[in-house]
C-alpha cells in the first residue's frame, strides 16, 4: 500500500509538473505579455517600448528559464539597469540586492504578486481557498449524505413509486442550472416577491461571518445542481447490484430487505458513485464561479476569472496550480478509497 | 426459530401452475407440476433449457421476481402452504429449512463480504445464536466440505478462491442451519467434470450426513442417475414423466424421455455403426405450444386426432412406484422396440498428413501486476509445453482436458492469433507458426477455420444471417459476382441444413442451435480443410446436440476435412472421435486411437477424467476415483510430472521421480503414447474404469 502510495505521488508530480508548464506556457506568449506591458505601462506604449519593458522584468527569457525560475529551480534573473539599480525577480523594491535570496519561486512560497488586486498572490489564494472551502465543505455536508439516501432509496426497489418519484426531483434538479435556481431561490426566499424572507438574498456577509442565514442558500443552490447527478449514479448502481444474484443469495438465505440493502448492497453499490464524489471537488473549487457571483461571494472561482479576465498572469498561475493540486490529491483519494471499497482490486 | 417435527412428506408439489406476465401476455412457465419429496430422499429434475424446471425451484422459494406469479396449485412444504405465508414466515424458513446452492458461485457470492461473514449470518439470522458460536459452526462446516485451511478460507473474499472451492463455500452456506430440504439449481454446470465429480460426492455425502432431502435440477441425466433416488423429467412447462431412477432409466414410458436417452452418447454409440438418434423439430416457445400433447409435433408415435386435442393428464404406470407418464398411448407403444436404424456410415478411412504439429511451445509472459506497472518481475505461464502431433485428411482429432489445460492456446496459435515461442506447425509443409492472422494468405485463413464455443456472441447481431455467410465469401475471395456469392451462401445454408428463408433473419430470431449451424456454415464458407471446433455443442441442450455434432460429421465426411475437436465431455468424444489427445496444464500427457485412450492402460489423469463422467446408463459401474484438489495454475506449475500433485499412482513410482522429473513421452503400442513415469508392469496392471453390466 505504501509503495502504491509513492509510486502514485510520483506520477502526480510528474503530472503537476507538466500541467503547470501547460499553462504556464500559454499565459507566457508574447501578446498575453505585450497586453500585460501595456496595461502596466502606458495603452500607448510603442513595440520597442514593450519590449524593453519586458525585457527588464525578465519576461524575455526562454521559455524553459521563466517556468524554472517561476517555480524556484533556476536562480531569480537580475538585470543592471540602465539607471544603475540592480533589478531582479527575488528583489523588493528598496532592498539591498546582496541581501536578496537566489532562488524566489513557488517552492520557496513566493507565488508572485498580483497586478489587479496589487497583493501578494499567496496571500490572496490563501484568503480565497478559506472562503471557498467553507463554502465546498457545507456543500459536500449537504449534498452527499442526501444523493445517497435518494439514490439508494430510490435503486432499491427498482421501478416502483418511490424511484420514480426520487429520479425525478434527481432529474429536476441537474436539469435546472445554478443560475436559473439560484434566481428562483433569491425570488422566493430571500425578495419581497413572494415574502418568504427567512434567509439573505446575499452571501457578502457570511465572508466575515457565515450564519444559516446568509450562507444557507448558496450552499442550497450548489447542493442541489450536484445532488441530482450523484443521485442518479447512485440509483443505476444501485438498482444494479439488487439484481445480482448474490443479492437473490441473501433473501434465499433469510435476511430482511432491510438488512440486504445496509449489510449486502451497500458496499457494491458505492464502488461507481465514489469516483463521482471526488470528481465534485474540482468542480466545486471553479465551477462554483456563478453561485459566488450570483450571491456577490468572492471566494475561488470569483478570483479565477478576475485574474483571466484581467490578464493576471501570475494569480493565474497560482489559481492553476492549486487546481491541478485539488484534482490530483482528490483522485488519489478516490483511488485509495476505491481500493477499500472494493476488495477485488488489490495494489502491491 | 424452532424447526418442525414433521414426518410427513418434506415437499409436496401439487399441480403448480405458474406464469410471467409481460405487457403483451401471459406466458405460462410451469403448468400442472406436482412432485413430493419425502424426507431423506433426493429427487431429479431433469429437462432441457426453457422446460421451467428453474422457475419450480423459485416457486418453492416463493421468489419469483415481480413479473411471476403463481396462478395455481399449491406448494406445501412440512404440510404448510408456502404461498400462505407471510413474508416473515418466509423469511423464517428461507436459509433455515430450505436452502439453495446455485448454478454459478462466484456471482452467486457477495463480492465484498468476507467468506466467513457471509457464513455466519445464516445461523446469526436464524437461531439468534452469538458471532463466535456462529464462526465456530461455520469453521466445522467449512471443515465437513473439505476445504483446506478454513481459517484462512473464512477470512478471503470469494475471489480469492477457486471456482471448486466457492461451489464448496456456497454448499457450506446451504447447509449452516441444517436445512431439511435442500434445492441444488445446476450446482455443477460451471465447473469442470474432475471438480464436478468431487462436488456430488461431497453433496451426497453431506445428504445422507445431515439427513437433508434434495431437489436436484441439472439437464444432465448422468449427474441425476449419480445422485438421486427419483426423477422427474421436464418438457415445455410440464412433467412428461416421474419416477424411481430405475424406473425411468430402464423401463421408460414417454416418448420425450426415449428420444432425449436416444439423443446422448452413451458408451457403445458410435458415428458410424450406432449414429445417435437427434430429436426432430424444436423445442416450442411458452406461447407456441401446441394443442394437446407439448411433445406432440416432435413424436414418433403422434397419433392424429388424438394427442392432439385437449390436456394429458399423469397416468400412473401399473406395478412400478409412483411412475407416472404424462402420455396418452404410453400402454401400447412396444417400449422394447429396437431403434429405428440410423443410416449407417463406412468409417472414413483417414488420407495423407495435413497439419502437424512439433515440439510447439507456447509461453506468455505475465506482468506480475499489469495495472500498476511492473517492478516486481516477471512471471512466465508456460500455456503449452512441447506439442506433437499429427492430424490427417478427414480424421477427427479430439483435443480433452480441463479449462486451463492450453487446449484453448494452442487453437489461438493454429488459428494465427497468437504466434508460437518454439517449435513448428507444418500445414501441407509450409510452417506457420510465425504467421499472424493478418499476414496469412486468403487460402491459408480460409483453409483453418473455427467454430466457436458460444453461438449468441460470436454472430453480429445486427447483420442479416445471409449477408454474414457472404462477408466470409468475400473474405475468402469466393464467387465472381455477388449472384454468385448468394448462390454459394444458398448453398451453404442447405449445407448445414437451414431452410433458405433464414438468409434474411438476424441472429436474435435464432435458437442456439440455428446459431451454431450459422457458425459452421461460415466456417466452412471457403471451404476449410481443418476446422478446430472449439466446444462447438457444450453450450446447446442435449437434444440439439446430437444434431449439430451429426451435421459436423456430415460435412466432415462429404469434404474430408481434418476436424480438430476440442471438448472437456468425453462422452461426446468417445462418440466422434478417431484419435484423442489429452491434455493437462499444457502437456500433452496421453495420445492414442479412441479405443486405446478409452481402455486400460490409462495415464493416471485420464483414468480420473473417465471416472469424473457421468453416464446416464443404469448398467454401467465405474470405479470411483475423485481428484483431490484443484488444477495446478499454470504460472506456478509443480516441479516435475505437472499432474504429480493429484496423481494417486505417484506412490508406485520409485524413487520420488515425478517430483523431479517431467516423465518422457512413452509409446506403448504403436500409436499410444503417454507421459507417465509409471513402469510397464504398473500399466499392465490397470483395470477398466468403466464396465458395462452384461445384459
Amino acid at each position: 500500500m505504501a509503495m502504491f502510495i509513492l509510486r502514485r505521488v510520483g506520477i502526480m508530480i510528474l503530472t503537476a509538473l507538466c500541467l503547470t508548464f501547460i499553462v504556464f506556457f500559454l499565459t507566457n506568449l508574447y501578446p498575453n505579455l505585450e497586453k500585460l506591458a501595456k496595461t502596466q505601462g502606458d495603452f500607448r506604449m510603442s513595440d520597442e517600448e514593450v519590449a524593453s519593458y519586458l525585457g527588464r522584468n525578465g519576461y524575455l527569457q526562454p521559455m524553459p528559464v521563466k517556468y524554472g525560475q517561476w517555480l524556484g529551480v533556476v536562480p531569480g534573473f537580475v538585470i543592471d539597469d540602465r539607471d544603475g539599480v540592480t533589478r531582479g525577480q527575488c528583489i523588493p523594491p528598496d532592498t539591498d540586492p546582496k541581501d536578496a535570496p537566489r532562488f524566489c519561486g513557488i517552492l520557496q512560497g513566493d507565488w508572485g504578486y498580483s497586478t489587479v488586486f496589487r497583493e501578494d498572490v499567496g496571500k490572496i489564494l490563501s484568503d480565497k481557498l478559506v472562503l471557498t472551502g467553507r463554502l465546498m465543505f457545507w456543500v459536500m455536508v449537504l449534498m452527499v449524505p442526501s444523493a445517497l439516501i435518494l439514490g439508494i432509496l430510490a435503486g432499491m426497489r427498482e421501478g416502483s413509486r418511490t424511484d420514480r418519484t426520487l429520479s425525478t426531483f434527481a432529474i429536476t434538479t441537474t436539469a435546472t442550472p445554478e443560475y436559473v435556481s439560484g434566481v428562483l431561490f433569491i425570488a422566493v426566499f430571500a425578495s419581497t416577491a413572494v415574502g418568504l424572507k427567512w434567509f439573505k438574498g446575499t452571501a457578502t456577509a457570511a465572508m466575515d461571518a457565515p450564519d444559516f442565514e446568509n450562507f444557507f442558500l448558496p450552499v442550497l443552490t450548489i447542493a442541489l445542481y450536484g445532488m441530482g447527478y450523484i443521485a442518479r449514479m447512485t440509483r443505476a448502481s444501485m438498482a444494479e447490484v439488487m439484481t445480482a444474484q448474490y443479492i437473490r443469495t441473501a433473501r434465499l438465505k433469510g435476511v430482511s430487505f432491510s438488512n440486504i440493502v445496509m449489510k449486502h448492497a451497500l458496499r457494491n453499490a458505492l464502488i461507481a458513485p465514489f469516483t463521482v464524489i471526488m470528481l465534485q471537488f474540482p468542480w466545486l473549487l471553479n465551477g462554483v464561479v456563478i453561485v459566488e457571483t450570483l450571491f456577490n461571494y468572492k471566494g475561488f472561482g470569483w478570483t479565477l476569472v478576475q485574474a483571466a479576465g484581467n490578464n493576471d498572469i501570475e494569480l493565474l498561475l497560482g489559481v492553476s496550480v492549486i487546481s491541478v493540486i485539488v484534482v490530483l490529491v482528490t483522485q488519489l483519494i478516490s483511488d485509495i478509497g476505491y481500493v477499500f471499497l472494493n476488495p477485488r482490486i488489490s495494489v502491491r | 426459530m424452532a424447526k418442525l417435527d414433521y414426518d410427513g412428506p418434506i415437499l409436496e408439489i401439487e399441480n403448480l401452475s405458474i406464469s410471467f406476465f409481460t405487457r403483451l401476455r401471459e406466458i405460462p412457465a410451469v403448468m400442472d407440476f406436482s412432485v413430493t419429496v419425502q424426507p431423506g430422499e433426493a429427487v431429479g429434475l431433469v429437462g432441457e433449457s426453457g422446460c421451467g424446471k428453474s422457475t419450480v425451484a423459485l416457486g418453492v422459494m416463493q421468489d419469483l421476481g415481480v413479473n411471476g406469479r403463481i396462478v395455481g396449485g399449491s406448494v406445501r412444504f412440512k404440510g404448510r402452504d408456502l404461498g400462505q405465508m407471510s413474508a416473515a414466515e418466509l423469511r423464517d424458513i428461507r436459509g433455515n429449512e430450505i436452502a439453495m446452492i446455485y448454478q454459478e458461485p462466484m456471482a452467486s457470492l457477495n463480492p465484498a463480504m468476507r467468506i466467513g461473514k457471509q457464513l455466519i449470518e445464516v445461523p446469526m439470522i436464524h437461531e439468534g445464536i452469538s458471532e463466535s458460536e456462529a464462526w465456530a459452526r461455520a469453521l466445522e462446516v467449512v471443515r465437513d466440505v473439505k476445504l483446506p485451511d478454513p481459517e484462512r478460507i473464512m477470512r478471503s473474499y470469494p475471489h480469492q478462491l477457486s471456482g471448486g472451492q466457492q461451489q464448496r463455500i456456497v454448499i457450506a452456506m446451504a447447509l449452516m442451519s441444517k436445512p431439511s430440504l435442500l434445492i441444488l439449481d445446476e450446482p455443477t454446470t460451471a465447473l469442470d467434470v474432475t471438480v464436478e465429480a468431487a462436488v456430488v460426492e461431497l453433496v451426497k455425502d453431506l445428504g445422507k450426513k445431515y439427513g437433508t432431502s434434495m431437489l436436484f435440477i441439472s439437464h444432465n441425466l448422468g449427474l441425476v442417475l449419480e445422485t438421486c433416488d427419483r426423477i422427474c423429467v421436464m418438457y415445455s412447462g410440464e412433467a412428461v414423466e416421474t419416477g424411481s431412477i430405475k424406473d425411468v432409466f430402464d423401463k421408460m414410458q414417454h416418448p420425450y424421455t426415449q428420444a432425449l436417452f436416444r439423443s446422448i452418447p452413451l458408451p457403445g454409440a458410435d458415428k458410424n455403426t450406432r449414429p445417435l438418434k437427434a430429436i426432430p423439430g424444436n423445442f416450442p416457445l411458452p406461447h407456441e405450444r401446441p394443442e394437446g400433447c407439448n411433445f406432440g409435433p416432435r413424436c414418433d408415435y403422434f397419433q392424429a386426432g388424438l394427442c392432439d386435442v385437449g390436456d394429458i393428464p399423469m397416468a400412473g404406470v401399473k406395478g412400478d412406484d409412483r411412475h407416472f407418464t404424462r402420455c396418452l398411448r404410453f400402454a401400447e407403444i412396444d417400449w422394447n422396440a429396437p431403434i429405428e436404424a440410423m443410416t449407417q456410415h463406412a468409417s472414413a478411412a483417414p488420407g495423407n498428413v495435413v497439419l502437424k504439429m512439433e515440439n510447439l511451445k507456447k509461453y506468455y509472459e505475465v506482468a506480475a501486476n499489469a495495472l500498476f506497472g511492473g517492478s516486481s518481475g516477471k512471471k512466465v505461464v508456460k500455456a503449452n509445453e512441447t506439442l506433437s502431433f499429427e492430424a490427417r485428411e478427414s480424421e477427427t482429432l479430439a483435443i480433452v482436458g480441463e479449462s486451463g489445460c492450453g487446449k484453448s492456446t494452442f487453437a489461438k496459435v493454429l488459428m494465427g492469433l497468437e504466434t508460437a515461442t518454439e517449435g513448428q506447425i507444418l500445414l501441407d509443409n509450409r510452417s506457420i507458426e510465425q504467421v499472424p492472422i493478418e499476414t496469412r494468405d486468403t487460402q491459408t485463413v480460409a483453409d483453418v477455420q473455427m467454430v466457436f464455443q458460444n453461438p449468441f456472441d460470436t454472430l453480429n447481431p445486427s447483420m442479416t444471417v445471409g449477408r454474414q455467410i457472404i462477408r466470409a465469401l468475400e473474405v475468402f475471395g469466393i464467387g465472381d459476382s455477388d449472384q454468385a456469392r448468394r448462390d454459394e451462401m444458398l448453398r451453404l445454408l442447405d449445407l448445414v441444413k437451414l431452410p433458405r428463408e433464414f438468409a434474411e433473419r438476424m441472429p436474435r430470431q435464432l435458437s442456439g442451435g440455428q446459431k451454431q449451424r450459422v457458425g459452421i456454415a461460415r466456417a466452412f464458407a471457403g471451404g476449410a480443410r481443418i476446422v478446430v471446433a472449439d466446444e462447438p455443442v457444450s453450450a446447446l441442450d442435449v437434444s440439439v446436440q446430437a444434431a449439430v455434432t451429426d451435421l459436423l460429421m456430415e460435412i466432415q465426411r462429404k469434404q474430408k476435412t481434418t476436424l480438430l475437436f476440442i471438448s472437456h465431455d468425453l462422452s461426446i468424444v468417445r462418440y466422434l472421435s478417431d484419435r484423442v489427445m489429452v491434455m493437462y496444464l499444457g502437456h500433452v500427457v496421453e495420445l492414442g486411437t479412441t479405443d486405446q485412450v478409452f481402455s486400460p492402460p490409462y495415464h493416471p489423469y485420464t483414468e480420473a477424467l473417465l471416472s469424473a463422467v457421468p453416464i446416464a446408463d443404469t448398467r454401467i459401474t465405474k470405479k470411483h476415483i475423485v481428484l483431490e484438489g484443484d488444477v495446478p495454475s499454470a504460472m506456478n506449475p509443480p516441479p516435475g510430472c505437472p499432474f504429480q500433485t493429484r496423481c494417486r499412482w505417484k506412490a508406485q513410482v520409485p524413487g520420488n521421480l515425478c517430483d523431479r522429473e517431467v516423465p518422457p513421452v512413452r509409446e506403448l503400442v504403436p500409436g499410444h503414447q503417454v507421459k507417465c513415469h509409471l513402469s510397464q508392469e504398473m500399466f499392465d496392471q490397470m483395470e477398466p474404469v468403466i464396465t458395462v453390466a452384461a445384459e
